[in-house]
């Protein structure tokens, strides 16, 4: 057995009693329909790898690669199995030994190097990242490639994720963005920051969203402040670190988590606030995360108390100030990181449903993963495919002209899913934030 | 197993459906219960053709075929002991038809249990036969272990359900028993010989499944006792007094208290015991039944009874039963869970014998279960890793098996036999019943290729093992 090995989660595996409650909740199950492919299989698999009867490299990493890491099997499982836990224990233990015995496709070592040493450390490169994007789509480019069909030949499938993207911002907007934005409306007095503010709140970024989707946490910051919040964005932020834990990088994502503990605490905030389901997963993990380093496993249980997802301040600080009826079928499809890591389900449905004019439909299976999970549609391509299209059979037969979801990764899946199924001529996807900016009249 | 065979497989069915690597078949190696067995590949077959050309090249080449569901058995169904080929059914899962005006379901064996009740339930019909792993459970799994579950004091278990089948031989050939008709009495009943068979005499392709007008009403209600033995005679006194509720479940102390640990949900945790009963049928019998049951529960020296008021309140009532096995897994990992059932009548006897069974192995058990029909569900919660432990565990699982028997019991309710059970056969049918039995499964499978290892006891085996 290799010293790797005895690295893996072992103790956790014992919790499991292989009832198999969790086979019906899993995404990948349903799709490849095989024992390997399902929650119990992975966990008996990281049992078998810890005991040495399997090797982690050929007979471990391709079942825990296949896996979303939604993590609805925990939500399903009755004995309690931390499986968060297990899926990234043995996530880094296949990563280290990949490191050392030099086996990584081409795909997932030159996607790993862009994402992980070269991107997203740093939110300038993203955002200059984003600039090219925003060159390529203004200056005609998009236009021509697409005319000429060179989307189509690009590798890995870039095309069809190109498709799928929105317009970036220019570089330029990054230097407009203020640093404080002052909360609107009546004053409501409070001890707080400011006489008139219900709270101090501090926005969390993100990379992805910060580049990809500047204008959503533009607006976000709008909503927080039409809410009644005074917003800063902290400037030293930096990743989340979530796609760095879920592929095994595990030291990575401790020194980003550090650095984003620094940078919110010196705000004073009352919150501190994210949009994205998944980086929101990550950051309420922190205390796990940093555990077992004394000196930041307190500073990090404070951050996590104070982080909150957008929808729940907004719910909690609401009613929104709507100005516009708008005339959408709304279906809402949950980020998995937000319903069940996060646990938040009921408050981005109540604000949906507050929405002048809409009518909302529950879509079935809303709590089922759409297949996205951070760069796994990249590199699983084929099964996340398998899981989108079958989403999409439910998404359509809902008659929903919109489809919302709280996650950047989920928005562009489904967006990918529309042109799949042939339904953009009357179906759209829409961040939540994009849209309650849009009913408030934000403009 | 040898290329040339994996190539026969897959030309059977095709190559997405035949998985031979290590990772593979490490993931069929298990089920609910104890022990790993690797087998040597797995096949996922799609139609009865297709099962009956794998039994023929099984039989032809004397490879053991392990046939599997869900997983989910508890006495080791289908583990593959012998090595050779998982035969998994989860794939052939049409639901093929609901025949509203016979009242008939007829459904392929990798039909998910609470799928089948969801789809009936849609038209007003009902199948009552719900083991507590039905999300997960297949109705082939179901058949093969003739499950049962809270539903079987009143409406009987799986084999209750069916009347006909479709069957592979373990020569290869296919069979029907039975038919689509309730009344069918020609000839040897074999429907019933092959439900309970646990995969050792054929592979079920196709069921015939019998279905019932819904109840329209029912009522729930939690009678509090300070005694278990109490509690005992008070399930006893329901039955006599002419009710019939359509679950009656009872949890002892242990098991209470570990439920309002794991998740509060109001029951009283000083209490020596619970019954919880629920009637149901015409609203108006199910008003005067419930009212009676609560006095008849009081009267047995229930010290409180609370009948729920509405639909939630029957839900959160229920809520508490539904959560013990969860709930008893966070005070140890290890959960052996048996199902020696008595009859009714000796359940007061059968708590005080598991009372002693307790204090002498120094085990942590805990009892609850379908207490109506008899079938108690005596857990033991242990830790595998510890070795010494796990031996008075054996010792004890030995024990119940005996106190179940010698009060004219069963070894087994509804888990079925498989490997876990195995040495205790004798004790229970006697030496010349349990070889007639070997005696049918011979003339079966001349061979014995279909899951061998299962049900009777391998010589010199006469307890459990459960250290690896
Ligand atoms: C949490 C939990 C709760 C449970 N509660 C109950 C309960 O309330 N009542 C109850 O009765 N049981 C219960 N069980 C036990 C188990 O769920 C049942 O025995 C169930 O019927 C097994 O079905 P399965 O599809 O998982 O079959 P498997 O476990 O895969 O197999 C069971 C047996 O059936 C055979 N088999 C499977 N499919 C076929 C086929 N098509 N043809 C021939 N043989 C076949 C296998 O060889 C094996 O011997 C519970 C189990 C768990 C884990
Ligand atoms: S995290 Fe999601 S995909 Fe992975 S095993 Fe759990 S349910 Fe399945
Ligand atoms: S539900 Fe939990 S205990 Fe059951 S098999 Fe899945 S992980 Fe294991």
């Amino acid at each position: 057995m290799s010293a790797q090995q005895t690295k893996l989660p072992y103790d956790e595996t014992f919790q499991c009693v292989q009832c198999g409650y969790c086979l019906p909740a899993c995404p990948t199950y349903q799709v490849l329909e095989k024992e390997s492919a399902s929650p119990r299989g992975r966990i008996a698999l990281v049992k078998a790898a810890a005991e040495g009867k399997i090797d982690l490299l050929q007979h471990l990493a391709g079942p825990i690669d296949q896996c979303l890491g939604c993590r609805a099997c925990e939500v399903a499982c009755p004995s309690g199995v931390r499986y968060g836990m297990i899926f990234e224990g043995a996530k880094q233990t296949i990563q280290t030994a990949k490191r050392s015995r030099g086996r990584e496709t081409p795909l997932v070592k030159a996607l790993r190097r862009l994402v992980f040493e070269g991107l997203f450390p740093y939110p300038g490169r993203l955002k200059a990242l984003g600039g090219l994007i925003w060159l390529y789509q203004k200056s005609g480019l998009r236009k021509v490639a697409h005319a000429i069909g060179i989307t189509k030949k690009l590798p890995f499938h870039m095309g069809e994720f190109e498709a799928a993207l929105p317009d970036v911002p220019s570089p330029f907007a990054y230097l407009a963005r203020q640093r404080l934005v002052k909360a609107k409306g009546a004053g409501v007095t409070s001890g707080l920051s400011d006489e008139t503010a219900k709270a101090k709140v501090a926005f969390f970024a993100g990379c992805v969203m910060d580049s990809v989707f500047y204008e959503t946490n533009r607006k976000s910051i709008e909503l927080l402040a039409a809410a009644g919040c005074d917003v800063v964005v902290p400037q030293t932020q930096t990743c989340c670190g979530a796609l760095h834990a879920h592929a095994g990088e595990l030291e990575q994502a401790k020194e980003l988590a550090k650095r984003n503990i620094e940078a919110f605490e010196a705000t004073g905030a009352d919150w501190y606030v994210n949009n994205a389901g998944g980086c929101g997963a990550m950051l309420i993990e922190y205390d796990h995360l940093l555990a077992d380093e004394p000196e930041w496993a307190e500073r990090a249980t404070q951050f996590v108390q104070k982080s909150r997802d957008i929808n729940v301040i907004l719910a909690q600080l609401g009613p929104l100030p709507f100005r516009k009826e708008l005339p959408y079928r709304i279906t809402y499809q949950d980020s998995c990181h937000l319903r069940n890591v996060q646990k938040v389900e009921s408050e981005p449905r109540e604000l949906l449903r507050s929405i002048p004019g809409t009518e909302y439909v529950e879509l079935p299976g809303a709590d089922g993963c759409c297949g996205s999970a951070g760069i796994y549609s990249l590199v699983q391509y084929e099964t996340s495919m398998k899981v989108l299209d079958e989403k999409m059979k439910s998404v359509e037969a809902t008659q929903a002209t919109l489809v919302v979801t709280s996650n950047p990764g989920c928005l562009l899946q489904m967006r990918m899913g529309i042109q799949r199924a042939n339904l953009q001529d009357w179906m759209q996807a829409v961040h939540i934030v994009d849209l309650l900016h849009e009913a408030c009249g934000l403009g | 197993m040898k290329p040339e065979i994996i190539q026969e497989l897959i030309a059977i069915t095709d190559r997405d459906r035949v998985l031979d690597t290590l990772d593979e078949r490490c993931t069929y190696a298990y089920d609910a219960s104890f022990g790993t067995y690797l087998p040597d590949v797995v096949v996922f077959p799609k139609t009865a053709q297709e099962v009956a050309a794998i039994l023929k090249l099984a039989n032809r080449e004397k490879i053991p075929v392990t046939p599997r569901g869900g997983g989910t058995s508890l006495s080791g169904g289908p583990l593959p002991v012998a090595g050779g080929i998982a035969l998994v059914m989860t794939r052939m899962n049409r639901l093929l038809e609901i025949d509203r005006d016979n009242l008939i379901a007829i459904v392929e064996p990798g039909v998910i249990t609470a799928d089948l009740h969801k789809r009936v339930e849609e038209i007003g019909l009902f199948y009552p036969p719900d083991p507590s792993s039905s999300n997960v459970s297949t109705i082939g799994g179901n058949l093969a272990e003739n499950a049962g579950g809270p539903h079987g004091l009143k409406y009987g278990v799986t084999k209750h359900y069916v009347i006909g089948l479709e069957v592979v031989t373990p020569q290869g050939d296919i069979i029907r028993t039975g038919g689509m008709t309730v009344k069918n009495v020609t000839g040897y009943d074999l429907t019933p010989l092959i439900i309970g068979s646990e995969g050792t005499l054929g592979v079920i392709t196709k069921a015939i499944l019998r279905l019932i007008p819904k109840p329209p009403a029912r009522k729930a209600l939690l009678a509090v006792f300070d005694d278990l033995i109490d509690s005992g005679r008070a399930i006893s006194g329901v039955l006599t007094n002419g009710i019939l509720p359509a679950k009656m479940e009872m949890m002892d102390n242990a098991s209470i208290r570990a439920v309002e640990n794991y998740k509060p949900c109001g029951m009283p945790i000083d209490a020596d015991a619970i019954i919880l009963l629920e009637v149901d049928g015409h609203p108006a019998a199910v008003e005067a039944e419930i009212e009676q049951a609560a006095r008849i529960c009081r009267m047995y020296r229930a010290r409180e009874v609370r009948v729920a008021k509405d639909e939630t309140e029957r839900e959160q009532l229920w809520l508490a039963r539904k959560l013990v096995s969860p709930a008893i897994t966070r005070v140890k990992p290890t959960k052996i869970s048996e199902d020696a059932t008595v009859p009714r009548s000796k359940i007061p006897e059968m708590f005080q014998r598991l009372r002693e069974i307790r204090e002498k192995y120094k085990i942590h058990l805990v009892v609850f279960g379908h207490a109506g029909d008899g079938n108690l569900h005596p857990n033991i919660i242990a830790d595998a890793r510890d070795k010494e432990e796990m031996r008075r565990v054996e010792e004890a699982v030995g024990e119940i098996f005996r106190a179940a028997v010698e009060l004219g019991g069963t070894l087994s309710g509804e888990h079925g036999i498989g490997t876990m059970k195995a040495p205790y056969m004798e004790m229970e049918l006697g030496p010349v019943c349990l070889d007639l039995m070997r005696r049918i499964k011979q003339a079966w499978d001349p061979n014995n290729i279909l899951n061998p290892y299962k049900i009777f006891p391998q010589p010199g085996q006469t307890r459990v093992v459960l250290t690896e």
